[in-house]
């Protein structure tokens, strides 16, 4: 994983958790791999990874069972919710973005339909 | 805790330290930054008790830094090993001074590192060479681990080797490592805090994931522009 080192490295840990929630390549019940492995793994300070399993216990995403190790822990709902949540950053994003530089609605959906319909017709 | 309460220091006419006022944490790896002749291998030669400040008082952990020595693993910058030891014998030397000396975990790196205890100090490369003394600084179980420029004049592959055994043994909680490096980049992800130093001053100092959420900067952005604005 690379990080994005003039963002906050906790939160990118997070964001890597949610996306792997949100894939299903982690579910329900899985076992997450221990801070330290993790840290080792990814390269970064274990403070860093402690403080991003913190606060995913936190969100509602993981337990950690003393002695056991941390597993997901999550609600459907609560999965929906952040699934959501990613969904209207990026939009968010995209759409500040384009108003700065000068789109209206109109031509944002255009070319949202636009570019939607060249990628299906080059999958094809 | 380290403590640094007004510290001044210089050498001759050279102002090394001028009136610094610094926290280092307990627990954490902190980053101590800056330009050469910043006077980040001052502080740590007096966190060492190897200089005696001219002004102001160094506390570890509330003693004076001479009462804590066997407290303190030390990496210096310099090349302090004879070089007519090979790694053995360089390791004996070390584990006589020093009852922390942690021998499985000193077995352990050798391999990790891929260095051979029969290789002879004045023949190996430069980046063995910075191997060996970090596989001495962190063979001991010290609460304190002081490094100064562990990555300088070494090569991508080798600073990477060295910064992966720093997070392999990094004891959370209970162990402190203090780097000095100017090779910010490559530590943005290793460290917990961060002290930038220039010219004897503190330049900014703070929580490195906390500077990245105020500023929106990476700690090598904020390097350069700490320097761009100065004077």
């Amino acid at each position: 994983m690379e990080f994005n080192t003039s963002q906050p490295i906790y939160k990118q840990i997070i964001d890597d958790f949610k996306k792997k929630l949100i894939r299903g390549e982690l579910e329900e019940g899985d076992k997450m791999p221990s801070q330290r492995e993790y840290a080792e793994q990814v390269r970064v300070n274990p403070n860093t990874v402690q403080r991003a399993y913190r606060e995913m216990e936190s969100m509602n995403m993981v337990e950690t069972l003393r002695g056991q190790g941390t597993f997901v822990s999550i609600s459907a709902d609560r999965l929906e919710e952040i699934k959501m949540e990613m969904a209207v950053n990026l939009v968010d994003y995209f759409i500040s973005e384009m108003e700065s530089l000068g789109y209206s609605r109109e031509d944002m959906f255009k070319i949202l339909e636009q570019e939607l319909t060249r990628k299906e017709g080059g999958c094809r | 805790m380290i403590e640094f309460k007004n510290v001044s220091k210089s050498f001759g006419s050279t102002v090394a330290l001028n009136d610094i006022s610094l926290v280092f944490p307990r627990g954490k790896i902190i980053g101590l930054f800056g330009p050469n002749g910043a006077g980040k291998s001052t502080s740590i030669k007096l966190i060492m008790g190897l200089n005696r400040p001219d002004r102001g008082e160094v506390r570890v952990d509330g003693e004076s830094p001479k009462n804590k020595k066997q407290d303190m693993a030390y990496l210096p910058e310099i090349d302090h090993l004879y070089p007519w030891m090979n790694i053995a014998q360089a390791a004996d030397f070390t584990r006589t001074f020093y009852a922390d000396w942690d021998e499985a975990k000193y077995q352990e790196l050798i391999k990790f590192l891929n260095l051979q205890e029969d290789m002879k100090i004045a023949r190996i490369s430069k980046g063995q060479r910075a191997k060996t003394k970090l596989l001495l600084t962190v063979s001991r179980r010290a609460p304190y681990l002081l490094m100064d420029e562990p990555l300088s004049g070494i090569d991508i592959l080798t600073r990477e080797e060295i910064i992966n055994t720093l997070i392999r043994d990094y004891r959370e909680g209970e162990q402190t490592i203090i780097i000095s490096t100017h090779e910010i980049a490559e530590v943005e992800s290793l460290v917990d805090e961060v002290i930038f130093l220039d010219r004897g001053k503190v330049k900014l100092s703070g929580n490195a994931e906390d500077l990245r959420v105020e500023r929106n900067m990476s700690l090598v952005e904020l390097m350069k522009e700490a320097f761009r604005n100065a004077d």
